[in-house]
Parts: structure tokens; C-alpha cells; sequence
């Protein structure tokens, strides 16, 4: 005797009577989270959750200690053994020196493929979404990782109107000096790939050719909306160089130094023991300074509210209309690459680059600290990204030239008048 | 254009196709833009890209079947829609709905503007490169759809508003569901202020662009906040009040300038206004409000007594308007005295916004255009019908 199989019918999703829903127990009606998030568990363990990843954090740091002093010991000590067994020293100086570039290299690649999940993270929480939560288990950790694989396998497509040549160099120019101008960030104390007396010259040179490669990339598209992108995003740049580099003068005045880790020592010790010698503590030079280099810095990375070369909703996507695969993917990681750069500057100049925001939290290495406060500053860059709308071109201008660069410049000479004062101050000539 | 030599660099004026397929013009508008450098010189809206014959259509089917027609008109916000619908055919048939009908009309027609101006609210911020107010207007409007589901089945197109009444009674629960969303979306009201209304960037995009005066704004036949933006204080529900709005106490906000952010803002205090409106009608519906003796509103009571399904109303005409989400929105119905009407007439106020732009585009820049369309606030299916 066969068994006749029937069908069997699953509880409905939805309570429902005549097409009606009856009650919407099972949609997300975010009044309670409102009323006090506190009282939802899931608020509450996911507090706990980052707090306790920043408390392991902070432990790992501390085990691990001061990378840079280790470092030297360990080159030397390489060279002994070459020494020893009769290798020669060049060989041992060029492996040091292709090891060294590798974690260079490292640095932007690590750096978007945490930044785009933080991101994704972050617009999608303040959005009152989830963002990735599948790919790697733990809150869609491996997105990025899938995505570049994606982008791997994707075919790359060069239209039929394109100048060739210049189309496969565009993402090759806009990428190497991102890369390049890692080389004189003081990642931590005495942790430098090159430790240049004109750190600060060198960083703003080899960012500034960047935009060549944009402007390649919008001319060789063979596309009205590529040009237009890559005009206006040259015309952007240029133009917010200029207070940007301006707004950093008085952090030279002052520390009267263009080495960047230099200017990040110079920034050690604390006056009256409790409020530390960061540049942006200096009265209103300093917070005028960074003010103006943290808009500056989001208008040369492209990000809203200056994000008009790649204007959707005008432009479709500006300069990289026409790129796709791993061309696209190459000024993608610039822009965090950028990003990154701009919060490290930003950390070196004004924060006091490693040291700690008081005495005695010391404990923690520099490198820590270094990468805490860029975490931070990066942290505002995506906030700026989600909550503003976008400027309209000629304002983004009148904004620069009229505003900005004006105040950047009337900025230097403030710092001179500061820079007098505490002369006159140090020679005991005010006051008695 | 003037003709000069081939080597020298030729100025003249560019031609641009804006829409109909551009991600800022909310639907199939075409707009022939001619532009000179960055300044548009003449702007042309062409309509007519989403007919669909819907004033033909009403004419071979009868009262009940053409009422599905009208939630195909403005489909962002269908009750109005079928609220001015019933008013003008109960005008023809002389059917007056039981009073809890009513009061019900009037939630469903103000929780409906909400959530058509948090449509507004979200694409305009789109336009203006704003992305998370997008997310946060249809967070909420979910939920007015939730209480709207629940009400009727339907989602976007409810067809709950029927001639005589409405289609159903609000379920149990249901008046707890809706005062918990106002209570939750009245406080959202200032987040989106400080979140946008009053940003530095977006005032600068929005104030003083595309300004329209009053006198303009009258004689270009605009309705709703657009008009009400540039100092006219007309709303239907203050002027011919229907349904149960003079029982109501609630203000209608006007503007000064008439620009693209009085537009905007016009809209935002209305969605402040409309919860209001909602409150009052929870607390009828509840029996708590001070209704006249012998007027309490018992439950289930929400059809005339004796409408006949097929509905045959004397030969005559009759016209109703109402305050929809996007102004005055009339229906016209001419009967001869068979079931179908003889001639169905629907003045949108999309259509009548619309026409304003060939003015007001002139002289903007092209940066602007988005900004100007972008606050009127046009659904496309009610401009083209």
C-alpha cells in the first residue's frame, strides 16, 4: 500500500483575514528602539561586543609594545649573519629594502579592504540598516573580500571610443602615487619606511600627481560625462590644494620643521600636566588650521559634500564612467588611500601623531595611538559622507577662493603674531 | 547662431534633452532644455510619456469599477484620489456616508500626505545629494503603509475609500498602531530639520532658487504647497471644507518667497499639521472628542444604507474637489442616467504645477533644474492620466 504524500502547508508569515494584515508584529517598527534602546537586548549586547573588541584591541597593543626600536636591532642583526656566512651585503640591503616596500604596499590595500566594510558599516547603521551582515559570519567581515573577487572576475571593458593607451595608464597614474606617499608617514615611533627632511613637501608633491591620472582617465573615456567628471574634479583639486597646503604653514611655523615624524615628536609633554601640546591645542591658530585642513583634505579625496566629479545624480559617476573590473577597483583603493593619508596627516599635525592624550595612558605603544586617532578622524569623513547634501559647483568655488583661502592665508599670520608672542613670552619679556 | 569661420571657436546655444529617461526627473517628464554656457535660455516640459487614456477608460465602467482607476493617477498618494473620486459621484448619486466613514476618510487622506511628502522628502535630499534622509523618509512611510495594510490589504494602490463609505472598519489594534506611529513620527519631524532643513549646503542649493511670486503662482493655476509656498493661503480643507474638516482644529502653513526651500518647507510643517489631524481623529473614532449628542461614532458603521451595487445615478453633472498631497484635486462626473458615466473629468494638480516650469526654468542654472522640479513634487501618472 503506497502512502500518499500530502501536502503540507507552513504557517503564514503574516496573520492575515481577507488580505488584510492583522497586526504588524513581524515587521520592524523601530518606535520601541526609540522609546529606549537601552531595553532592546540586542542594543545592549552589541554594546558589550565593541567595547570588548576595543578593550582586546588595546590589551594586543599592549603585549605587542613599541614595534619601531625592534626594528634596527633586527637589520643588524641580518648583517651579522650575512657577515658571518659570507653573503653579501648588498643582497641583505636589497631583501631589507623589497620587505620594507611590501608592508608599504600593504598599507592601502589593508586599508580599503577594512575602510569599505567600516563604511558599509557605518551609512548602513546611521541609516537605520543592517549593511553586509553574510559574507564571513561575523557582521559580513569578508565583504570586501567578495567584492574584490568580484571585481577580479569581472571582464574589463574598454569602449570603443576610448584612447587605449592612456585608458589602461589613467588608473596606473592615479594609483602609484597613492602608494608612493605612504613612504614618510610616521606610523609610530621611529616606524618609517623613509624618514625625509621634507616629509610634508614630498607627501603634498607625490599626492598632487594623482590628478593627473584623473584628468586621464576622464579624457581617454570618450565619454561627455567622463570629461566633464574629470574637469571638474581637476579644476576641484587644484583649486582646494591650495588652502590645504596653506592651513599646514603654521604647523611648519611652529614646529619649524618639514619632517614629519619630527613634527609629531615636537608634540610630546603636556602643559600644565593635563591639556598635551597638539598643535590644535594652540589658541585659534591651531583650530583654525585644522578646520580648514579637514575640509580641504574631504574636497581633495572627493567625498561628499565635494563630491562633484562623480555627482550621480548629474553626472552619473564623473571620471570612472568607464571603467570597470580591477581599473575601476584601482581608483576606488586610491580614494581610500587618500582618505587614509589625509587622517594620518591630520593625526601627525595637529594630534600629536603617537603620543597619548594623557600621561598616564602611556602604556599604550605609540602606533596605537597613531592608528586610534586616524580611526576617529576617518570615522568624521564617513559621517560627513552621510549626513551632508552636495555643494553646487560655482558655490564649491566660491567657497574656496573666497573663503577658504583667505582664511588659510590671514591663518599664517596669525601664527607669525603667535609665534612672537610665545618669543616674547619665552624671554621673560611679558609680564616681568 | 551666427555663422563665422570654420577655424574660429562658434558660442551658441546648446539643446539638452532632460529626461525622459534621467534618474531626476521622478518619472517620464521630458524637458527640452535650450542652455546657454551653464544658464538655460528656454525650457519646453513635454508630457504625455504615461498616458494611458484613464478619463476614456472611466466611460466603459461603471462607478464601482472606475473608482481602481483612480488609485492609477497619483500613485504615490491613491486615498485622495479616492476620496475626491467618491465625493464627486455621492454628489451625483445624493449618498451621504455615516460619520465614522468619515472620520476614517480623513485619517486615511492625512496619513496618506505624510507619506507622499516623506516621498518628497526623500528623493528631493536625493536630488540634493543628501542620501540618508532618503532611508529615514521611507523607514517611516513603511509603517503608514503597515497601518494602511492592515486597514485594507493594499500597499500602494487601496481603492479603500468606496462610494457610500469605506471598504472596511479599522481592525482591532489598529487605533493603538497608528497613535503609536504619530507619538514615534512627530519627534522624527525636527530630526529631519537639523538633519536637513536648515543645512547651510542645502539652504544655499534651495533658497532663492526658482522663486515664484504669488501673483505668478495664481495666474500659472498652482495648488497645494507650491502655491501655498508663495504666500497664498488656499487649502480646500480651510476654503470648502468636506468630510468632517471643519470639525477639525489644524493651521495651513504657508511660505513667503516662494523659492525651492519654502517649497520644501511648506511640506515638512504640513506633515506636522496632518499628524495633528490624525490625533484629533483617533480621539473621535476612540469617543473621547466632544462630538454633538447623538452623533457617537458606533463601529462597524461605515456605508450608506441603500447603495446599490451597480450604481445608476440621475442624469445631471457634479464636481468635488479636495486638498490632495499635491493640491487641488477635482473630479467632474457627467451622468445620463445609465451605469457608466457619461463623461469623467479629472483636474490633477501635477499637470497644472507642471506647466509653471517654462516660466521659472528660464535663467537658472542647469545645476538648478534639478533642485526646481525636484520641489514641486510631481507624480507623473497624475500629470499624463
Amino acid at each position: 500500500m503506497e502512502e500518499t504524500i500530502q501536502p503540507k502547508f507552513s504557517e503564514p508569515v503574516f496573520n492575515r483575514s481577507h488580505g488584510r494584515l492583522l497586526m504588524p508584529e513581524n515587521r520592524y517598527w523601530p518606535t520601541r528602539m526609540w522609546k529606549n534602546p537601552w531595553s532592546l537586548p540586542t542594543y545592549r549586547r552589541g554594546a558589550a561586543v565593541l567595547a570588548g573588541l576595543l578593550s582586546g584591541a588595546a590589551g594586543a597593543a599592549w603585549l605587542l609594545g613599541e614595534i619601531g626600536p625592534r626594528v634596527a636591532p633586527l637589520y643588524s642583526m641580518a648583517e651579522q649573519y650575512a657577515l658571518s656566512y659570507g653573503i653579501p651585503l648588498f643582497l641583505v640591503q636589497t631583501a631589507w629594502t623589497v620587505i620594507k616596500a611590501a608592508v608599504l604596499l600593504a598599507v592601502p590595500l589593508v586599508n580599503a579592504l577594512f575602510a569599505v566594510w567600516w563604511e558599509r558599516k557605518i551609512s548602513a547603521h546611521m541609516q537605520s540598516r543592517m549593511g553586509p551582515m553574510y559574507v564571513g559570519r561575523w557582521h559580513g567581515a569578508l565583504q570586501t573580500i567578495a567584492d574584490g573577487i568580484k571585481l577580479f572576475l569581472k571582464e574589463d571593458l574598454v569602449p570603443e571610443s576610448a584612447d587605449k593607451i592612456v585608458h589602461l595608464l589613467a588608473p596606473v597614474a592615479v594609483i602609484i602615487p597613492a602608494i608612493l606617499v605612504f613612504a614618510p608617514i610616521p606610523f609610530g615611533r621611529e616606524l618609517v619606511y623613509a624618514d625625509l627632511d621634507i616629509g610634508t613637501v614630498y607627501v603634498f608633491a607625490v599626492g598632487g600627481v594623482s590628478v593627473m591620472g584623473i584628468i586621464m582617465a576622464g579624457w581617454a573615456s570618450g565619454n561627455k560625462f567622463s570629461l566633464l567628471g574629470g574637469l571638474r574634479s581637476a579644476a576641484q583639486l587644484v583649486s582646494y590644494e591650495l588652502p590645504r597646503t596653506f592651513s599646514v604653514i603654521p604647523v611648519i611655523m611652529l614646529a619649524g620643521t618639514l619632517n614629519l615624524s619630527a613634527i609629531a615628536g615636537l608634540q610630546a609633554g603636556y602643559w600644565g600636566g593635563v591639556l598635551p601640546r597638539w598643535f590644535i591645542f594652540y589658541p585659534v591658530v591651531g583650530q583654525v588650521a585644522f578646520v580648514v585642513f579637514l575640509i580641504a583634505s574631504v574636497a581633495e579625496t572627493n567625498r561628499i559634500p565635494f563630491d562633484i566629479p562623480e555627482a550621480e545624480s548629474e553626472l552619473v559617476a564623473g571620471f570612472n564612467t568607464e571603467y570597470s573590473g580591477m581599473k575601476f577597483a584601482l581608483f576606488f583603493l586610491s580614494e581610500f588611500a587618500y582618505v587614509l593619508l589625509s587622517c594620518l596627516l591630520m593625526a601627525a599635525f595637529f594630534f600629536g601623531g603617537g603620543e597619548p592624550p594623557l600621561p598616564f595612558l602611556g602604556f599604550l605603544p605609540s602606533w596605537a595611538w597613531f592608528l586610534g586617532k586616524t580611526l576617529v578622524l576617518m570615522f568624521c569623513f564617513l559621517w560627513f559622507r552621510w549626513t551632508f547634501p552636495r555643494f553646487r559647483v560655482d558655490r564649491l568655488m566660491d567657497f574656496n577662493w573666497k573663503f577658504l583661502l583667505p582664511v588659510s592665508l590671514l591663518n599664517i599670520a596669525a601664527a607669525g603674531v603667535l609665534i612672537w608672542f610665545l618669543d616674547c613670552w619665552a624671554a621673560g619679556l611679558l609680564g616681568g | 547662431m551666427t555663422q563665422e569661420s570654420s577655424t574660429a571657436l562658434k558660442t551658441g546655444q546648446m539643446f539638452i534633452n532632460f529626461g525622459p529617461q534621467h534618474p531626476s526627473t521622478h518619472g517620464v517628464l521630458r524637458i527640452a532644455l535650450t542652455v546657454e554656457g551653464e544658464v538655460v535660455v528656454k525650457a519646453d516640459p513635454d508630457v504625455g510619456y504615461l498616458h494611458r487614456g484613464i478619463e476614456k477608460l472611466f466611460e466603459a465602467r461603471n462607478y464601482s469599477q472606475g473608482l481602481i482607476l483612480t488609485d492609477r493617477l497619483d500613485y504615490v498618494s491613491a486615498m485622495p484620489n479616492n476620496l475626491a473620486y467618491c465625493l464627486a459621484v455621492e454628489r451625483l448619486a445624493a449618498v451621504q456616508p455615516p460619520l465614522r466613514a468619515q472620520y476614517l476618510r480623513v485619517m486615511v487622506s492625512e496619513l496618506t500626505r505624510i507619506a507622499s511628502h516623506l516621498v518628497f522628502f526623500g528623493t528631493f535630499s536625493v536630488d540634493m545629494g543628501a542620501f540618508t534622509p532618503f532611508l529615514y523618509a521611507f523607514r517611516e512611510r513603511e509603517m503608514i503603509l503597515d497601518l494602511f495594510e492592515m486597514l485594507c490589504g493594499g500597499r500602494l494602490l487601496y481603492s479603500y475609500i468606496r462610494v457610500g463609505g469605506v471598504s472596511a472598519d479599522c481592525p482591532a489594534g489598529w487605533e493603538e498602531k497608528c497613535g503609536e506611529f504619530i507619538t514615534f513620527f512627530k519627534p522624527r519631524l525636527k530630526d529631519y530639520d537639523t538633519l536637513l532643513s536648515f543645512n547651510p549646503i542645502f539652504k544655499d542649493r534651495t533658497a532663492n532658487v526658482g522663486r515664484i511670486s504669488a501673483a505668478q503662482a495664481l495666474s500659472w493655476g498652482l495648488s497645494g504647497p507650491n502655491l501655498r509656498a508663495s504666500g497664498p493661503d488656499y487649502d480646500v480643507r480651510k476654503a470648502e471644507p468636506y468630510c468632517v474638516y471643519d470639525k477639525l482644529d489644524f493651521t495651513v502653513p504657508t511660505g513667503k518667497t516662494g523659492s525651492c526651500w519654502d517649497r520644501y518647507y511648506c511640506r515638512m510643517l504640513e506633515m506636522g499639521q496632518s499628524a495633528e489631524i490624525v490625533l484629533q481623529c483617533l480621539d473621535a473614532l476612540a469617543g473621547t472628542a466632544c462630538l454633538p449628542a447623538g452623533r457617537e461614532l458606533p463601529p462597524g458603521e461605515i456605508m450608506a444604507k441603500g447603495v446599490p451595487k451597480i450604481l445608476k445615478p440621475p442624469a445631471g453633472q457634479a464636481y468635488a474637489h479636495i486638498e490632495a498631497s499635491r493640491g487641488d484635486l477635482g473630479f467632474y462626473a457627467v451622468s445620463d442616467g445609465s451605469p457608466t458615466p457619461y463623461r469623467m473629468h479629472v483636474r490633477g494638480p501635477s499637470f497644472l504645477n507642471v506647466a509653471i516650469l517654462q516660466e521659472i526654468l528660464a535663467g537658472c542654472k542647469i545645476a538648478d533644474v534639478v533642485a526646481v522640479l525636484g520641489s514641486f513634487d510631481i507624480v507623473l501618472g497624475e500629470v499624463d492620466r
